[in-house]
């Protein structure tokens, strides 16, 4: 087919625009000046500030707990929640039900949140942020899981009930396996969607403690610290490698399921 | 009564699919009832309740929630909103739409490659990314520093609303590039070969061809960009300088400053009125294309 050359103009300029903040960041986070704007030299002395910040660091603790603890949550339930809704009912709104944390602003879902937490009285802090992370994940999850689904032979599962296992052992002996895969994608999915995630954090979390993403706005609330540079590297080398280990996942995946 | 073999395998495999349902969709859906429906109901009920004079709630039911929303004030700021995240969208689009195209023309091997490359950086976090959209265009910055070589400026880039619509584009382009693929890709080539030996020009079978077939990946990645934009808060108050109010400020003020809860959530359910307008006029727009 022909590829218009005028188009290489919009795809460069995409690329040129998505990448160069990031070139940028990078750069500055090997800079031996405080200033945040111009390059005076390589240094590593950022990464020493930031390892010394035991904000960050609390910080990036909390955010690890809690984006282990919902994904583990998301991928349980989420992954549950596939096979039921993809084996077990035709319902059509349940479906919607399921993807409605995807769709929904996630400032609706994080005010709901705080309304019921203050309504039930459960004290805010790292565990209602992984129940939360967890509502949205789980929606993830299950829209990763049930593409897997409708790529599985379903006659397998049938197969094995009609040799007399029950819905638990079909699910953990035949259904499990195949959706491997899936599931890691979606736990990837979930545990990178946690990292990352502000504002449902930022009125969910109480006073008291803080994830990563509400130190490094307050941080930028005060101004622009060299230090940042060096932790969003860091963030950018984390998140890239999961991204890039899921994708590897996944077609590994597809291509022991095409043997 | 005698057994009929045929009918017994039957019965147990329906009670056991209905166990088998339970065991699945019960964790799963308690889960959202009470930690997404309940929530939401609350933010909904609470539309009607009046405001406790230094905050808190006192639950009697009003109506003046909804007369403040058509406040010359509010209606201001969803005025600002729509035209902030409406040009966030057609920015995205007039970018996107050609980036996605060359993408779907491109040899397998660099098609993932280039989805991939688009993708990316929506992964990291979305806090740095606006840091570093910060230092590019403050003051000092690279951006002002590339404009010097040309005798130009130095301009005030940041904290105005051009800003945050650099900030809205850099964080949801991808969210558009994806399903204007999808719709571009999905294309049959022989229709647009067919269009060029009737004898139209490019222009012609793009507009007459092309994009109406896929009319519908356009309209989804509008509303996946237009969407989140609407409903920011974090991109006016990093890159926008708090000086211009989305809707997404004045909900977070009204519950984190001003603790006017049922006025808050007045505003959030308006938010959601307003989108699911926006959904349903896309799904018949859809129907139609």
């Amino acid at each position: 087919m022909r590829r218009p050359r005028l188009l290489y103009i919009p795809f460069w300029a995409t690329l040129v625009f998505l990448y160069a903040p990031i070139v940028v960041l990078v750069a500055m986070s090997f800079n031996s000046g405080e200033s945040a704007y111009t390059f005076e030299g390589f240094s590593l002395k950022w990464y020493g500030v930031l390892a010394g910040n035991e904000r960050v660091l609390d910080g990036l603790v909390n955010t690890l707990i809690v984006a282990a603890g919902s994904t583990v949550l998301a991928t349980v339930l989420g992954t549950l929640l596939a096979v039921g809704l993809a084996r077990h009912t035709r319902s059509r709104t349940l479906d919607a039900v399921a993807l409605m944390p995807a769709v929904l602003p996630d400032l609706v879902l994080a005010i709901g949140l705080l309304m019921f937490y203050g309504l039930v009285q459960f004290t805010l802090g790292v565990t209602s942020v992984i129940l939360s992370h967890a509502v949205f994940s789980m929606a993830f999850v299950a829209a990763v899981v049930r593409t897997r689904l409708t790529g599985a032979d379903p006659s397998l599962e049938e197969a094995s009930r009609d040799l007399g296992a029950g819905p638990v052992t079909t699910f953990v002996r035949v259904t499990l396996p195949q959706l491997a895969p899936g599931i890691v994608a979606g736990a990837l999915l979930a545990f990178t969607l946690s990292l990352d995630e502000f504002v449902i954090a930022f009125f969910t979390i109480g006073n008291l403690e803080q994830t990563l993403p509400i130190v490094i706005y307050s941080m930028i609330r005060f101004g622009v610290e060299p230090q940042i540079n060096a932790l969003g590297t860091l963030l950018l080398l984390v998140s890239f490698t999961a991204v890039i280990i899921g994708q590897r996942m996944t077609r590994i995946g597809e291509a022991r399921a095409q043997d | 009564m005698k057994a009929q073999p045929a009918a017994r395998p039957v019965s147990t495999s329906r009670g056991r699919h209905r166990l088998g349902a339970f065991v699945f969709l019960a964790p799963g859906l308690t889960y959202l009832l009470v930690l997404v429906l309940v929530p939401l109901a609350l933010v909904l009920s609470f539309t009607f309740f009046q405001r406790g004079r230094f905050g808190g709630v006192i639950y009697e039911f009003t109506t003046e929630n909804f007369a403040r929303l058509v406040d010359p004030l509010y209606l201001g700021v969803v005025g600002t909103s729509l035209k902030i995240a409406a040009l966030a969208t057609l920015i995205a689009l007039v970018l996107g739409y050609p980036t996605a195209y060359l993408i779907a023309q491109l040899p397998r091997k660099w098609k993932t490659a280039a989805l991939i490359a688009i993708v990316l950086p929506f992964w990291t976090n979305f806090i740095i990314r606006m840091y570093a959209w910060i230092i590019l265009l403050n003051g000092p910055g690279l951006v002002n520093s590339g404009f010097e070589l040309f005798g130009l400026g130095p301009y005030e880039l940041l904290y105005n609303q051009g800003a945050i619509v650099v900030g809205l584009l850099y964080s949801y382009l991808p969210l558009m590039v994806l399903p204007l693929y999808a719709a571009i890709e999905k294309l049959d080539p022989q229709l647009r070969e067919a269009s060029a030996n009737l004898g139209a020009s490019g222009f012609t079978t793009f507009r007459r061809v092309t994009l109406p077939l896929t009319l519908p990946g356009v309209l989804t990645g509008s509303m996946f960009v237009f969407v989140p934009s609407f409903a920011n808060f974090v991109i006016p108050e990093m890159l926008g300088g708090g000086k211009t109010l989305m809707v997404g400020n004045l909900i977070r003020n009204e519950f984190l400053k001003a603790r006017d809860w049922p006025f808050g959530s007045t505003l959030a359910m308006a938010l959601v009125a307003v989108l699911l307008l926006l959904l349903l006029a896309q799904a018949w727009a859809a129907r139609r294309a």
